[in-house]
Order: structure tokens, then sequence, then C-alpha cells
């Protein structure tokens, strides 16, 4: 099943260290408008594209790496990175057999079934492996309801209008730094399309998997949700286990029109550096942001994050339409030598516009774990109401939580509410399960679980379940 | 049923037990009584299992076997429960949810199958009435704001679920007023029959005027100093531990 690919089971070791040896075609390391122009040739793109990634990338040169998150982390090279790495065998879209047999079997290691019996799972599965759609299942499917699920390869040359109209709609070229680099150099990512009044037939879901070592991973994901249309979207992470770090930068954009509602969960298990000496690592600087743009549309981001050696995210949602509806729930869980920096923005806009922020941050061994959010209500966004609840829980007394919550409201006809709490997982709770007979690992489970309840419970069922075991697999040796 | 025999015990470093010796037997319910840092409370943190509690010397003999060698959860499982003095709130874990992984831990470790959710809820509606607890309470969070009175209210209600072969109650008593004393009281001599064993553990003679005792003993020091039937109980009342801590005294020199 797709959903037991992204959990490691029996054992805390980061089950999917292994990397793949495969034939690559890959640039040299560096970034010059040459090598730009280089990764838009490779990719047969239209040359509106080729623009968008030069303005991006001269605008990339005028910018500097920004600092003011609560993390710590060594300078990048940018100039010693790869920014294309693309399986030799390129993939044919209708035909499974032309991909690389390795890369299959990457998949099949991962617990992907690319074959027919997804089809029992009622998942679409679009494959990422280093920055280059593999193939999309149940293509005919989902055609048959009209709606698109392709690589942002595809989508480029197949339908350049919505790509012209949408891309940078929500996250602009200049937006910040981590964003334009991606807007120059991305390489692959999803395309999702849903026409007027459908509602998505099935869960979509995308798996993303940085094999190169020298790679950064730059994906774009772009999904689109016309007229009162509706889908849930899912999307998973793992890298192999390298003791240099990897960045990944990614961008994506949802646009929800009028009556519409788009549903983005996340897990994200990114390889997190060495426990003890935080070597290596992924990077994991992503900028993620939904429009509802239309009036009564909805956005709703829901994520499980358990890995990266650094974590710097923030989904948000621009409420422009009247009454329309923006949702975050979190976990972000920080164990070893992990940093987590992570929140959401609401930006109330339209009139009557309501937005939720439900963070639950979990901090065990040295970690550090922030939350950063802004609820933003300008000063014509009558009648907007948000709730934020962040809590955290320390595991352990060398890790440490931080909340830095930015509220601006500008007029006196809204309400927000902001409520926080920190607690601690702690010997006591623990000794009181065990001495009505539970044990420690499932005592672990209930409080962690219970603590995070809220959250999960967004998460579609199968991921919920697996989820549940992740959290506890990944505090097992944090406790007690 | 259980034999505590020259019992030693540190928290920290700190000797707080000094050689425990005590004996219950099924169907008795014995009080112990003493003056604060007497070792009571560690007293029954140890036989429940604490892991800040270090045993340095002594055996305790339960259902025939060496409790010190069990962890927490196989001591509950052979049929041991403590209710807590200051019982811990969990956010996030329903009271329910609690009982039944409690109820359901027990059945497998005796090789039976869980209980399914429904069955499960009847039996916690019958135990909910035998304990006067109010049907709400299975939804709320454990303990989490519960006044003083109910959750030692809730520990009972734990002890008449889990049907304990043994169960020492700390202070089940304190921060309560009368009426509420009253109800727990009443809730322990329902849950009572002749194959429990029941060690109370208190500060003051009235609870032993609604649940009454077979034996009376008086720990100080870490040691238990002085055993008798129930009126014992009414004289430390009457004199206090002074009195005791003088007869002590008395006894080494005389």
């Amino acid at each position: 099943m797709a959903t037991e690919l992204m959990f490691s089971k029996g054992g805390s070791d980061y089950k999917y260290g292994f990397s793949t040896e495969v034939e690559t075609d890959t640039l040299p390391k560096g970034l010059n408008e040459d090598i730009i122009r280089a990764i838009s040739e490779k990719k047969e793109e239209p040359s509106y594209l080729l623009d968008f990634r030069l303005k991006a990338y001269r605008r990339w040169l005028e910018m500097s790496e920004p600092r003011w998150a609560n993390v710590n982390f060594p300078a990048i090279d940018y100039q010693n990175i790869c920014y294309y790495s693309a399986p030799k065998k390129k993939a044919s879209l209708n035909s499974l057999s032309e991909v690389d047999p390795e890369v299959l079997k990457t998949f099949e290691k991962l617990g992907i079934p690319i074959d027919e019996q997804k089809r029992l799972t009622n998942v679409a599965v679009d494959l990422v492996f280093d920055s280059v759609s593999i193939g999309t299942t149940f293509k005919k499917k989902l055609e048959d309801a009209g709606v698109v699920l392709c690589s942002i390869s595809e989508a480029i040359k197949l339908y350049p209008d919505l790509v012209q109209k949408y891309l940078g709609s929500v996250v602009p070229i200049g937006d910040n730094f981590f964003a334009t680099l991606n807007s120059a150099v991305f390489s692959d990512g999803s395309f999702v399309y849903i026409p007027k009044g459908v509602r998505c037939p099935m869960e979509v879901s995308t798996y993303f998997r940085i094999n190169d070592k020298e790679s950064g991973q730059f994906e774009r994901t772009l999904i689109i949700a016309e007229e009162s249309s509706f889908v849930s979207y899912l999307e998973g992470c793992t890298a192999p286990a390298y003791d240099t770090n990897q960045l990944h930068a990614a961008v994506v954009e949802l646009v929800a029109l009028d009556n519409a509602e788009i549903k983005y969960a996340t897990v994200q298990n990114w390889y997190s550096g060495n426990p003890e000496t935080g070597e290596g690592g992924i990077f994991n600087f992503v900028t993620k942001r939904g429009r509802c743009a239309g009036v009564n549309s909805k956005i709703s981001w829901t994520q499980v994050e358990v890995g990266a050696a650094i974590t710097w995210k923030y989904p948000s949602c621009i409420l422009q339409g009247d009454n329309s509806i923006g949702e975050f729930y979190s976990v972000a869980l920080t164990n070893g030598r992990m940093q987590a920096d992570t929140g959401s923005k609401m930006i109330h806009l339209g009139k009557n516009t309501r937005s939720t922020i439900v963070s639950k941050g979990i901090a065990a061994d040295l970690s550090h774990n922030s939350y950063r959010g802004l609820v933003k209500v300008v000063p014509k966004a009558i009648g907007a109401r948000n709730y934020t609840q962040c809590d955290s829980m320390l595991v352990g007394d060398k890790c440490s939580v931080s909340t830095f919550p930015y509220i601006e409201v500008g007029n006196a006809a809204s309400q927000v509410e902001h409520e926080a709490s920190t607690s601690k997982l702690n010997e006591e709770q623990l000794f009181y399960f065990m001495s009505r007979g539970i044990s420690q690992e499932d005592a672990v489970n209930m409080i962690v679980n219970g603590f995070c309840k809220e959250v999960i419970r967004e998460l579609p069922l199968e991921f919920a379940a697996e989820a549940q075991k992740l959290l506890t697999l990944k505090l097992e040796n944090s406790v007690g | 049923m259980i034999e505590i025999r020259n019992l030693f015990a540190t928290v920290e470093g700190k000797p707080i037990l000094k050689g425990v010796n005590l004996q219950v037997k099924a169907g008795q319910i014995h009080a112990i009584m003493g003056p604060n840092g007497a070792g009571k409370s560690t007293l029954a943190k140890v036989l429940a299992g604490h892991p800040s509690y270090v045993v340095t010397r002594g055996e305790v003999i339960f259902k025939g076997k060496n409790i010190l060698e069990m962890e927490p959860e196989e001591r509950a499982h052979l049929g041991l429960f403590m209710s807590f003095q200051y019982p811990v709130e969990i956010p996030g874990v329903s009271n329910i949810q609690f009982l039944r992984t409690a109820y359901n831990s027990n059945r497998k470790a005796h090789g039976e199958s869980e209980l399914p959710i429904e069955e499960f809820e009847k039996l916690l509606e019958k135990k909910m009435a035998l304990v006067d607890v109010k049907a709400e309470f299975k939804e709320r969070n454990l303990n989490e704001g519960f006044s003083g009175g109910e959750k030692k209210r809730n520990e009972i209600l734990q002890m008449a679920v889990l049907e304990p072969s043994l169960a020492i109650l700390d202070e089940t008593d304190s921060g309560l007023d009368i009426d509420a004393m009253r109800i727990v009281a009443a809730g322990v001599n329902q849950i009572m029959n002749n194959e429990m064993g029941l060690i109370l553990i208190t500060h003051y003679q009235r609870l032993l005027d609604y649940i009454k005792p077979h034996f009376v003993h008086v720990m100080l020091d870490g040691r238990i100093v002085k055993s008798g039937g129930p009126e014992m109980a009414l004289e430390l009342e009457e004199k206090g531990y002074d009195w005791l801590e003088m007869e002590g005294k008395k006894e080494v020199i005389g």
C-alpha cells in the first residue's frame, strides 16, 4: 500500500537510507544562465517558460539567503549543487515498461506498487524520482472524470494557458530566496487540474524521492480547482541517508475558485541526519501557499513532519474570496538534533473569512522546535474569524520549543483567538499507565496520539493509522 | 497473599524505607498510619514499581512471586493496584479509552481475548454506578480539570474496573471533604470482597470510621513500629504520633 512506504516499521533506523544505482543524465554542478537554458532545453520547454526561469534567476542574484528563522545551518554553497538529474532512460508516460528497471525496483522496494494492484486502493500515484515524474497510474479513470494529473513538465507543454495563468500567481517569482531559486531551476513536480463541478473520484497521491547525492530537489506543484470542484491530495517524502546535506526547496501553489475545495496532506519523513552528530540530513525549505480566490472556497493543509535535518515551511492561505476558509493542521516532531521552524500564515482579505490553525509541536532529545504563525486581517476584511491553537510537548529535558505568533488585525469587526500550551511527557505519566498494566510503548502511543488527535483526525484514514505508528516509532528511543 | 520482608529502599540516594515487614491475607483490610515523612507513600510506590525508587534490600512476595523483579505493568497484571495520592492529568486521552486499554491489557496478559467496545461500555456503566460516578466522566480526558474529589473517585473507578487482588490506597482521603470521603469509602466497600486484600494508607483516623480495618499499623522513620487492632487508631487520634515515638524510645532504652 502506498501508505506503508512512508512509514518505517520495526526499529527506528531510517529504512529508506538505501540509494539506487541508476544511470543518470546530469548537468554539471553550479548555477548560471547556461545551466538554466540547458535545463529548459532538456525539457523541451516553450519560450514562455524559459523567460519565467531567467526572470527568476536574475531576481535571485539580487537576493540574499534569509537568516531570521530560529534554526542554525552552515552556509549553502549554491555552486556546489547539481540542478538537474534525470534517470537516463526517458520514461514514456503510456508505458511503464520503458522506465529504467532499477528505478522501478526502487519504488517497489519502497513499497510503491506502480501496477494494477494500485487500483484496489483507489489511489492515483504520480512518482517523482530525482526531479522527474516517472509515470502516473489511473490516467484513464481520471481522464474520464476530466481530471488532469500529470507532471508539471507535461503540463507546461499540454496546458500552456493554464500554466501561464496560474504559475507564480500564488507564490510570485520574487517572493523569497528559496522560492525564487525554485522558479529558476525547478525541474518537475505535479500538476493537478479539476474542472468545474467535478469531485475528484479518488485521492491523488504523489511520492518524492531524492536519490542523487549532489542534487537538490526543486519540485514545483500547481493545483487548480475550478468552480465547485473538490480534490484531496496526498504527498509523501523520503531520501537516502547521506552524510552531506541536501537542499529541498520546493514550491506548491494551490488555487481554489468559487465554491471549490482543496485538501492537501503531507507526510514528510526525510532523512534527518545522524542523531548524535547532526551530520547530513535534508534541508527542507519549502514555500507552500494556497489562494482561496473564489467566494466560499476552502483550502486545508494537513501535515505530519517527522524528518529532515532542518524544516522551514509555512503552508499558508490567502483568503481572498468572501466567506473563504483556510485551515492548517500540523504535527511537527523533532528528535536527535533536528531543527524546525514551521507554522502557517493566514491572510484575511475578503469579508467573513475564517481560518483555523492547530499546531502540535513535539520535541525530543536535543532538538529545537519552533512554531511561527501569522494571522493578518486587513482593514477591509470585515467579519474575519481566526482560531489558533499551538501546543508543544517536550520529551526529555535537553530539547526546546518556541512559539512566535504574529497577530495583525486591521479592523474592529473581527475575532481572533489564540491559545497555547506546553506540556512535558514525563515519567509520572508513563508510570501511571504502567501501573494500570499498560506497557510503556502503548503508553507513549496513547499520550502522543492523544496530544495530536485533532490533527491526525484530518488525515485520510489510512494515513492516520500509519501516522500514529510513525510518531510512536520516532519517539521510541527518546522516552525513558 | 502479600508478604513484605525486611524492605529497604532509597530515592535519589536517600534511604526512606528501613526494614518494612508486613503480611496481608485475602479478605483483610490493613491501615497504615504515621506522620509525614514516615515513608508510607514510598512504600506504596515501591510496591507498585515506581522507577525513581531503588530497593536495596528485602523481598516482596505477592501470589508466590517476588514482584521486586517485575515491571510495573507485570505487577498490575498479577493483580496489584495502587491508587495515587496525586493522580496525574493526561490531556488528549479519554477516561474510557484509558480504562478499556488497561482492562484489555490485563485480559491479554491472562491469555483472554480483548473485550469489544460495546461490551466494555456496558461493564463500565455498571462499575460507574457501583462507585457512584456520573456517566459523563467516560468521555472526559483522564483527570483533566478534575477536582480533588473527582480524581480520587476516578481512582476508585479504575479499581472497580480492573478488579485487583490487592489494592493499595495511598492517602485516598487527603484533600477531600467529609461527603466526598464518604462516597469514596462507600465505593471501596462495594468493591471489597473476601478474596481481595486492601492496604489503606492514611493520616487521619476518620477514613477508618467508614472503611473498617482489621489491622492498624504505624510507620515511623521507614519502619512499621507498632501494630494492633482498629482501636489503636483511636488511641493515636487521641495521643498523637509523638506518644509512639516516646514509646519507641522507651523500648530501646528499657
